[in-house]
């Protein structure tokens, strides 16, 4: 396959950006998006062009690292991480436009890359349970109810990819904070600090200038772990509930 | 060459902490003489941790909350993504909740039969016991293990093993784990007793009078180099399995940190033993980057095999029932598809040798599931392991559910890493090393599901307590950016990006990794020979000197500059390897993941040599061009009897 690349080229945090194109040929339909950039990367160095920076680091669609905007969508045409996307996905003499997540919550480090410091922060406002090492009881003395084990599960698998930011229009992290609430809010464990958590890390999650969530839904349609849309909702409850319990 | 131009022997070395008596009290023991630090003395004292996977994540957390002033490093944007969490089928432990059988001694004795017989009784039986509060401690973080329809947790069996003992979180168990020890982590960072440093590299171990003393560190978006001090430095800095450039390990995953300690005087034990995974996707082209790893508990349903004809390239359902070679099956039954992962490899290697390969190349198995389906319908299939089955299929476009799944055997683990004591203190004092980063309790080989055991178990319960016991004549002297020890290992961490961007050569780092891979591939992977290594040592060499004549870095320090981060690490790589090359050749035996051609019995099982190579080999770094020392610690089985594995 023969494609043109249209790529998001932005030095530092202060430079304005700017597109650049770059045509590829021989592009094999097996490659992974990340491997046809490597081969991007090969070429540009050789020719003394900086390569193009992206983060990215498991490449198996686990570790969150990379991700990029690609035709407008984020991680690209399918429901995935942009690691996991082939280039089967695409035609001969394609442009593949490639920008990077775009949020004001989320600075653009350079080219591709962005700094999503503040999911971090929105953990430590109370994405956890306080349990220091060697207070546990049994992993026994709690039995939790499959279908909340489950749910659990579901919120759990985020990977805090920002895919749901990039691909809302009020770049809210919603869905990202929702995860974590309904993830701890669903186990036993959890409970003790189920009221206070849900309205630190909302706190959290405005201080870090993520837009507001209008319920558009784009979050979960991108998400490459499938975490339901239904997720704000369980937010929404806990957030209501723990506010009429006096909290925040 | 000859072996005896490549190395020197020196002195043994002993490891001093381990206590002596019946081993299930030895744990109790050293924790009961490590000196304790009082909790108000504890924000005096200050750790460095490097790395924040499961064993670096979970030390600073347990670290932070008990009270000392710890600092944390990691390469990636978030501690969140080290690669603790592609860890896909589970995490052992001994708590017999099945009533098969399990205990804490037979964890053990799995552990160091696994291993074949080349790693310490002391450390293994301490991860065995320790086994059991790890699966308690994530539970009560809020680990989403699978449970079955009563609540309780659920297990399944592992390669190695025949009862059930492996606690799962579907196949991302490693995510699971590093995210309950990742929220711990930030938990403290928010309290105050952690600061953590994303997009940050070790590149330097600060040593001062004989002991470690802080890290040199380039800032990854503004390039600055900076120093930091503290009483204590812990390196979880993970395996080295890239030096092979195609694995299963992320692609930031480098030896760097390791490898400058090694050069700053800290041993480097059993670099030669390497695991590879028997179930990956098998390479697809020249321009692939990574192997993606198939967890291993595929193969309690799923059933290898290959054509029993050379060449028949039919669609593999055609194949009928007689025409096909169950291999693992036949020569196994005991174990069949589950024999441990050094064997199961070697088995594909083989067959794949014969010319009964499948798919391109020829170099791949079938692991095929339309039994599972048949016996357990498609959905049970589908709850076990519908992940996997969907990732396998977006990355080869082929539907697993339909046609069977192909694997081919890939790099995934190194067993071998920086000498440490029980204590797991390296041989430059204060220096702690933990995880995958450590060599000390998987020998020769490792047994799935024990990866993420013993870096929860070095992180959350043995660091914690004996770190202590160093930290305890703490604080040391307090220094600063000027002492001439920090002057020099910044000095010499600058020279070297300065070289790097100065050669301006005609080839890409990519270029000199990949090159690097296929010898360490080809040489000292699945099968060693002596002739092979020879070669190998001689080829790194010239790769080496090719390096620092003609790479190609573009773009300057003082910015994000990915190929500066990779140039760094691949110089490294090339030491690493002609070491892993030298101690390969040395061992002259087949053990675990290291099979020496010269070394097999009549019908090709890997024969050890107990008399002759019990011990660790511990290396010393000789200094620039001149020969590694090899130590050796003798190894000793008192509970274990040392024999031959056998899994048919």
């Amino acid at each position: 396959m023969n494609i043109t690349l249209r790529v998001w080229r932005q030095k530092g945090r202060d430079d304005k950006g700017r597109m650049a194109s770059y045509e590829l040929t021989d592009v094999s339909p097996d490659m992974s998006f990340l491997e046809m950039l490597d081969v991007l990367n090969e070429k540009l160095t050789l020719e003394n062009e900086d390569p193009v920076a992206f983060d990215h680091d498991c490449r198996e669609g686990i570790c969150g690292a990379c991700g990029v905007v690609i035709d407008g969508e984020a991680h690209g045409p399918e429901t995935t991480t942009t690691c996991q996307l082939h280039m089967r996905s695409f035609n001969d003499g394609d442009t593949i436009t490639v920008e990077p997540w775009r949020a004001t919550a989320f600075p653009v480090v350079k080219d591709l890359v962005v700094d999503r410091g503040s999911f971090d922060r929105i953990i430590q406002a109370g994405g956890y349970i306080s349990a220091p090492t060697g207070t546990a009881p049994d992993a026994h003395a709690n039995p939790i109810p499959k279908p909340d084990a489950d749910r659990a599960f579901d919120a759990a698998t985020c990977i805090g990819c920002g895919a749901c930011v990039a691909a809302c229009p009020n770049a809210s992290g919603m869905l990202f904070t929702a995860a974590k609430v309904t993830h701890l809010g669903m186990l036993p464990q959890g409970q003790p600090e189920r009221d206070a958590r849900v309205v630190k890390m909302i706190n959290q999650h405005d201080e870090e200038d993520f837009g507001g969530c209008t319920n558009i839904g784009e979050c979960a349609a991108v998400c490459p772990k499938g975490i339901p849309l239904d997720t704000i909702s369980q937010l929404n409850r806990d957030l209501l509930g723990s506010l009429g319990r006096g909290n925040g | 060459m000859s072996e005896n131009d490549l190395y020197i022997e020196g002195a043994p070395v002993r490891d001093e902490k381990a206590p002596e008596g019946p081993i299930n009290e030895r744990w109790d023991k050293r924790r009961f003489s490590a000196k304790l630090v009082n909790p108000a003395n504890r924000r005096k004292l200050s750790v460095i941790i490097v790395g924040t996977g499961l064993a670096g994540a979970s030390a600073a957390a347990t670290l932070g909350e008990a009270g000392y002033n710890v600092t944390s490093f990691c390469y990636q944007d978030s501690p969140r993504r080290a690669h603790s969490i592609a860890a896909q089928g589970g995490i052992n432990a001994a708590k017999n909740y099945r009533n098969d059988g399990d205990s804490i001694h037979r964890l053990f004795y799995d552990t160091v039969k696994g291993g074949d017989f080349r790693s310490r009784e002391s450390n293994v039986y301490r991860l065995a016991q320790t086994s059991v509060e790890i699966i308690d401690q994530c539970v009560a973080q809020g680990v989403p293990f699978a449970r079955e329809y009563g609540g309780l947790l659920d297990n399944r069996s592992f390669g190695g093993v025949q009862v059930s003992r492996t606690f799962y979180a579907r196949g991302q168990t490693g995510q699971q784990l590093l995210i309950g020890a990742y929220q711990a982590l930030e938990r403290q960072i928010a309290a105050g007793t952690v600061t953590m440093n994303t997009r940050h590299e070790m590149l330097e171990v600060i040593v001062v009078d004989g002991k470690a003393r802080g890290i040199i560190a380039r800032d990854m978006v503004t390039g600055e180099i900076e120093t930091h001090f503290a009483d204590a430095v812990v390196l979880a800095t993970g395996g080295y399995g890239n030096v092979f450039f195609l694995s299963t390990n992320a692609m930031g995953c480098n030896v760097t940190a390791s490898w400058r300690a090694h050069r700053k005087g800290a041993l480097f034990a059993n670099p030669c033993y390497t695991q590879i995974h028997p179930t990956c996707i098998p390479v697809s082209g020249d321009y692939q980057s990574k192997l993606t790893l198939m967890s291993e508990s595929l193969r309690n349903d799923g059933r290898i095999w290959v054509p029993k004809e050379m060449g028949d390239d039919r669609d593999p359902r055609q194949i009928p029932e007689e025409e096909r070679d169950y291999y693992l099956e036949r020569i196994y039954p005991a174990f069949g598809n589950l024999v441990p992962r050094d064997i199961a490899s070697r088995a594909a290697k083989n067959v794949c040798d014969e010319g009964r390969g499948v798919g391109p190349g020829g170099l791949g198995v079938y692991l095929d599931f339309a039994d599972a389906i048949k016996r357990m319908g498609r959905s049970a299939v589908e709850a076990k392991y519908g992940n996997l089955f969907d990732m396998y299929q977006r990355i080869t476009g082929e539907n697993p559910y339909e046609v069977p799944m192909r694997i081919y055997p890939a790099v995934h683990y190194t067993m071998g890493g920086l000498w440490v004591d029980y204590d797991l203190q390296s041989t430059i004092p204060g220096l702690f090393v933990t995880g995958e980063a450590n060599f000390s309790d998987h020998g020769a080989n490792r047994l799935g599901a024990s990866a993420l055991m013993q870096g929860l178990a070095d992180g959350y319960f043995v660091l914690p307590n004996t770190i202590n016991d160093y930290l305890a004549d703490g604080p040391f002297e307090r220094l600063d950016e000027s002492h001439p020890d920090a002057v020099a290992a910044k000095e010499q961490v600058t020279s070297r990006i300065d070289k790097l961007l100065s050669i301006q050569g005609s080839r890409t780092v990519d270029s000199f990794h990949k090159e690097l891979g296929q010898i360490m591939w080809e040489y000292c992977g699945m099968e060693r020979s002596e002739e092979g290594l020879t070669k190998a040592i001689g080829r790194i060499r010239e790769l080496r000197a090719e390096f620092w004549r003609d790479v190609k870095v573009l773009g300057t320090n003082d910015e994000l500059n990915q190929a500066l981060e990779k140039a760094g690490r691949v110089a490294d790589f090339l030491e690493l390897g002609e070491l892993m090359c030298i101690d390969a050749l040395h061992r002259r035996e087949s053990c675990g993941g290291h099979f020496r051609a010269e070394s097999q019995t009549e019908d090709g099982e890997a024969l050890r040599h107990d008399d002759e190579f019990a011990y660790v080999a511990a290396w010393e770094f000789g200094g620039e061009d001149s020969k590694p020392v090899l130590h050796k610690e003798a190894l000793e089985y008192e509970y274990v009897e040392m024999k031959q594995r056998s899994y048919k």
